[in-house]
């Protein structure tokens, strides 16, 4: 289906579109790149309505049966990936609507990273998937350089280094695994058994994708990439770029690697573990609104690293709910928390408060967030967090119980961002104007996605889960 | 119409939610709207309790057995919902009206509307009117769908969604500092017994491969004993959580900053009693766990006891409800932990009229006199004789004298205890002594002795006054009800023991009489001879004080090294380390290039000497 | 054996001269010599093998690729002279680190 590729393509076809106008109008780019986003997501629209009877696949058209290089293939995992990057594409391209510095170039990089990250969900070539994921890198590189705040080139610098590094690790697994079974093609070699030498061929992908994930202690790129990034940065960072590491667990390293991912699960266990509270204790003593949302993404990525190492059909597609709902979550709470620095130049949490008289629309959706962070049931972070305790239990047994201090935390902290910016008395924050229509209408969306994913987690587990028995042999029963 | 409802239950969680929605996005237009549709979530809910009883009855004594229990029948077959998996074996939204539950609709429907109706006047003059009806709706369908839960998923969705309204109506004047925390630690508190309950679910779920209630009770007894205990205990801790037992208490008194209906509601009747409810609706998982059984006893003991004897002490008139109200649910814990699960229950119910009746007519007080100091109060009863009237109701149903409820479920309770356990039973006539003293104590305080001279007290509103009413009739007149109550329970009822009854009513008389003199005396506390143990009780034995500095300081401090030392210095030091290492290799490396062209090539020469010399000692 | 040795002590000879010389003329006479160690060896060998038409063939290669390479070599000392006025090795450490 030529669609599929399209997927791919529009985005990146509209890109010099934005730069271009630019030079006539400062107004345009934003309507390009409404519109690149707004046509990749009609594309999936129609694309989608094949894939949701369960496990059919689409392949993509161009030089199909002609090249291993560009093979593209949709199936039930990958079309909620993609919902979300283009869920949280236009949401990033709406924080940046009134950006004034360089819009035209600023749109054409959000573009290009919507064309990349469509390419990473789509690959089931080897080769596209790789420079789709280095790819993804350098938009973002120039974005949290280019438009940050005041210390955003170091930023910007870690963040490349940290995930270039891996992705270099992450290479040598790849050319293994082309070497070993000597095939470019994901699918091939994930029907063929994978690759001879599994436990080097393991953690050689699994090292590129933990470090994007991330787990600790390979997550200090996040936190300063997140606070020093613009915010259409840091809403497609902690919206899409996190999940390509859970993705690509899935998706590559285990079912290349079945016996090394056996061999692996406690480590990745104790990871995601640590990673849960560490997120969760060191998000509870921040000063700095968004760097506390950062903090909070390492803990939700800590429960996809253990929901992926509990290896159940169930706790796997937790893992993907637990993304797809992190990404809507986050991805709002740093629209909302750029929404508010947009007007009052600070992020310290000391520095607000009684925000709920002085903007209503605001705290509201703030509140929903937030509880839907803390795992609130109803509200989309309950159902991943749920499953993967009760899985996790019938994997680690007792060993699971360190997670669950990890969501006493996680209520901990978002109570307290709630009580520091919407609760309280009104300190300087008096002047500040409530969500415009074009914000709240956004806002409106997302949480409205929240309570959808949070009251039928069903429609995203039951078009991922026979993807998932397929691609993890020999899993264990589950739910 | 809402035969409907009987039969599709969960409709009785959505329309209250929608409904919730609707005045939040339409209350601010219209000035009615917010407390009618409020009002309309709580009358559907009597009215579908009352629907499904009708039918239960209908049906006939005919029992639903489940796993070789014996409960009363279902309504309607238990309907379900695909939650998580959409497959056979998955995680389901599930639910289902039996007595236990129908009852309990009637008792959240009733105190929700009484409350509705109360806090129009209440509320009047608040600029929260629309977020405050809103959260009101919201929370009535909340505790719905906790109430007719018939698979666990369903009923921890409920149980933290309550959670939250609490949340949210604890900390309903966030302008307030104290009202803020307050509410956080409240979350924070029930959250704690929350996880523990979800490890609880999650055992269940693991072991028995289902999570809907029939499915887990009927393969309880091919289970493993210590599995079962472990469960049941961590169920038992949610439930010490909810229902703010020991130790994990600390949350109900502090929970008062919020409006005074609200606690009637939440804190008093609905939200707090699920604890109670839980481990009844669950009761084959308990039966079967004598462990949880042990911690529900001791929680409930120290509970009942401890809180009465706070409760005697305390100077705000809402502070001496809130003990009181956890005091009364350690009765309910501890009949529970004797296996007494449906005199706990009939409690509960009692407990739910008349302390929700006086939560509502001190909320009555409160409006009048302007103040919650009891100190500041006095001879209320003459400006305020209608509040008065059914105060003197409520208090004589909490102390125990007959024949108001509180007298039937209060000696349906000590008896199942006394008959079990003599010395759980002896605890609990101390805690009845003590309950006495409390209510004479408060009673006096409030409406009795001489006017203070800058009261402008008056008597409420119609509207707040005719729920006051409302509930002071089921207060009265509930405890006739024991013996159908137990027997649509399916429930074994013991007739009421003379002996026991009487000893109950002697006790608290006296402690009528001990607490009227105390509240005589000049600072109005009963231990006010003795100074340190006075202190004590008012500070409520130290607790607060106690987990600051044995929990909750040392997390938060743990947590700021974790994130200063080793998140900043210790991992980003490295990696920030790993940079400056080599960017230093490099500065010596460059240091090799000289640009000496022959070095360079002497260089070449040696290596390749060396490889050469290497070649043929390795042999090849 | 003596082709071998004198080979050898060609292929010495020239590589101190490279090594050590310090001007660029003397560097390129000593690559010379360096070359003509394997070249020797090479017609050497082949006439003590039986010889052929393709060794000599290589060996007439190897000398035109010599005098190339003394040719280019001589017109990049001339170059490098004309821009820097000197012809010592030592001194050209414009790419130092």
């Amino acid at each position: 289906m030529l669609l599929l590729d399209m997927l791919i393509l529009l985005p990146l076809a509209f890109a010099p579109l934005a730069w271009v106008s630019s030079r006539l109008n400062h107004r345009w780019p934003r309507f390009f790149a409404l519109a690149g986003v707004i046509c990749q997501g009609a594309a999936l629209a129609v694309v989608a309505s094949s894939v949701t009877s369960a496990g059919s696949v689409v392949r993509g058209a161009i030089f199909a049966g002609g090249s291993t290089i560009w093979m593209t293939v949709m199936d039930g995992l990958s079309l909620p990936f993609l919902v979300l990057a283009v869920a949280i594409g236009s949401l990033a391209v709406v924080a940046s609507w009134n950006v004034t510095k360089a819009p035209g170039s600023h749109h054409a990089l959000l573009l290009i990273l919507q064309g990349a990250l469509a390419a990473v969900f789509l690959a089931d070539s080897l080769v596209l998937f790789y420079i789709a994921w280095e790819s993804v890198l350098i938009p973002m590189f120039f974005l949290i350089g280019g438009w940050g705040s005041s210390n955003s080139r170091r930023a910007a610098m870690k963040f490349l280094l940290f995930t270039f590094a891996g992705g270099a690790v992450l290479l040598v697994g790849v050319i293994v695994a082309i070497i070993q079974t000597g095939s470019l093609l994901i699918s091939e070699i994930s029907a063929a058994g994978g690759v001879t030498t599994p436990v080097m061929v393991f953690w050689l992908l699994a090292a590129g994708f933990l470090v994007k994930l991330p787990v600790v202690p390979l997550h200090t790129w996040l936190p300063d990439a997140h606070t020093e990034a613009p915010t259409a940065g840091s809403i497609v960072l902690a919206g899409v770029l996190l999940k390509m590491g859970g993705y690509g667990l899935i998706r590559v390293a285990v079912p290349f690697a079945p016996e090394g991912f056996e061999g692996a699960r406690v480590a990745l266990a104790i990871l995601g573990v640590v990673g849960i509270i560490w997120g969760a204790a060191t998000a509870l003593v921040q000063s700095d609104l968004k760097r506390l949302v950062a903090y909070s993404s390492v803990a939700h990525m800590g429960f996809v690293a253990l929901a992926i190492a509990v290896g159940t059909a169930a706790s796997v597609s937790a893992a993907v709910v637990t993304m797809v709902s992190h990404g809507i979550v986050a991805g709002l709470l740093f629209f909302l928390v750029g929404a508010l620095y947009e007007r009052a130049h600070t992020r310290e949490i000391s520095s607000f408060g009684g925000l709920g008289v002085v903007a209503p629309r605001w705290s509201v959706v703030f509140v929903i967030a937030s509880l839907a962070s803390a795992g609130l049931p109803g509200l989309s972070g309950f159902p991943g967090e749920y499953v993967t305790l009760i899985e996790g239990f019938r994997a680690f047994s007792w060993w699971i119980v360190p997670a669950g201090v990890g969501v006493v935390l996680a209520a901990a902290y978002n109570l307290r961002a709630i009580a520091g910016t919407v609760q309280g008395t009104r300190g300087s924050s008096s002047g500040i104007l409530d969500l415009s229509t074009r914000e709240t209408s956004v806002s409106a969306a997302c949480v409205v996605a929240i309570v959808v994913l949070g009251v039928a987690p069903h429609i995203v587990s039951s078009t991922v889960v026979p993807v998932i028995i397929s691609l993890f042999p020999g899993m264990n029963g589950g739910l | 119409m809402t035969e409907v409802f009987v039969s599709r239950p969960l409709l009785l969680v959505v329309v209250p939610l929608v409904l919730a929605v609707v005045i939040a996005v339409l209350g601010r237009r219209i000035r009615v709207l917010p407390p009618l549709l409020a009002l309309a979530s709580a009358v559907l809910t009597i009215a579908t309790g009352g629907m499904a009883l009708a039918r239960i009855h209908s049906i006939g004594p005919a029992l639903h057995e489940v796993g070789g229990w014996m409960t009363s029948a279902l309504a309607y077959p238990v309907v379900m919902h695909p939650w998580f998996l959409a497959s056979e074996q998955s995680l389901r939204l599930a639910g289902a009206l039996d007595t236990l539950s129908a009852i309990m609709l009637l008792v959240v429907g009733l105190v929700a509307a009484s409350v509705v109706v109360f806090s129009m006047g209440y509320m009047r003059d608040d600029s929260g009117w629309v977020r405050y009806f809103a959260l009101l709706a919201a929370f009535v369908g909340s505790m719905n769908m906790l109430v007719l839960a018939s698979s666990l998923t369903t009923l921890f969705i409920g149980w933290e969604l309550v959670g939250a309204c609490s949340f949210l109506l604890i900390g309903f004047w966030y302008e307030k500092p104290v009202a803020v925390s307050a509410a956080i630690k409240a979350f924070l508190t029930t959250r704690v017994g929350d996880v523990a309950m979800l490890l609880g679910i999650a055992i269940l779920v693991v072991t028995t491969g289902t999570d809907t209630y029939e499915g887990v009770v009927s393969s309880i007894k091919g289970m493993d004993p210590g599995l079962v205990n472990a469960a049941a205990v961590c169920l038992a801790i949610g439930a010490l959580g909810k229902s703010a037992q020991f130790p994990l208490h600390g949350w109900l008194p502090d929970a008062m900053e919020g409006p005074t209906p609200v606690s009637a509601l939440i804190h008093a009747a609905t939200m707090v009693a699920a604890g109670v409810y839980l481990v009844a609706r669950l009761w084959p998982i308990f039966d079967a766990a004598p462990a949880a059984r042990a911690v529900l006893l001791g929680a409930g003991l120290v509970s009942a006891l401890g809180a009465a004897l706070i409760a005697t002490a305390q100077r705000d008139i809402k502070k001496v409800l809130a003990y009181s109200t956890i005091s009364q649910l350690g009765f309910m814990f501890v009949a529970l932990g004797v296996g007494a699960w449906a005199a706990a229950f009939f409690h509960l119910v009692t407990h739910a009229a008349f302390k929700a009746l006086l939560f509502l007519a001190s909320g009555s007080v409160i409006h009048g006199s302007g103040t919650q100091d009891l100190y500041s109060m006095g001879g209320l009863r003459r400006q305020m004789p209608a509040t008065f009237a059914v105060w003197v109701v409520g208090v004589l149903a909490l102390a125990g004298i007959g024949p108001l409820a509180g007298f039937f479920s209060k000696d349906a309770v000590l008896e199942a205890v006394w008959h079990t356990s003599p010395l759980a039973g002896m605890a609990l006539f101390a805690a009845t002594l003590l309950t006495a003293v409390y209510a004479a104590r408060t009673t006096r305080l409030a409406f009795f002795g001489e006017l203070t001279e800058h009261s402008h007290a008056h008597e409420s509103p119609a509207t707040m006054l005719a729920p006051l009413f409302v509930l002071a009739v089921p207060a009265v007149v509930l405890g006739f009800a024991s013996g159908i109550f137990a027997e649509s329970l399916a429930a074994h009822a013991e007739p009421l023991s003379i002996p026991i009854s009487v000893a109950a009513t002697l006790l608290a008389l006296l402690g009528a009489a001990l607490g009227w003199r105390a509240a005589a005396t000049g600072t109005g506390a009963v231990f006010a001879r003795i100074p340190r143990v006075s202190e004590t009780l008012i500070a409520a034995f130290h607790w607060d004080a106690f987990v600051a500095t044995a929990l909750v300081r040392p997390v938060t401090s743990t947590c700021r090294i974790l994130w200063a030392w080793a998140d900043r210095f210790v991992i980003d030091g490295a990696v920030e380390g790993s940079g400056r290492v080599t960017r230093g290799i490099a500065a010596a490396v460059a240091r090799l290039q000289s640009g000496d062209a022959q070095a360079y090539a002497a260089g070449i020469v040696a290596v390749v000497a060396l490889m050469m010399a290497a070649l043929i000692l390795m042999g090849r | 054996m003596s082709v071998l040795i004198l080979s050898a002590t060609l292929f010495a000879l020239g590589l101190y001269g490279v090594l050590t010389r310090r001007d660029f003329v003397g560097v390129l006479a000593s690559i010379e010599v360096l070359i003509g160690a394997p070249l020797l060896l090479l017609v050497g060998l082949g006439a003590a093998f039986g010889g052929g038409a393709g060794i000599e063939a290589v060996g007439l290669l190897v000398i035109v690729l010599a005098a190339a390479e003394a040719a280019v070599g001589l017109a990049l000392v001339v170059a490098v002279a004309g821009r820097t006025r000197t012809t010592r090795v030592e001194e050209l450490t414009e790419v130092r680190g």
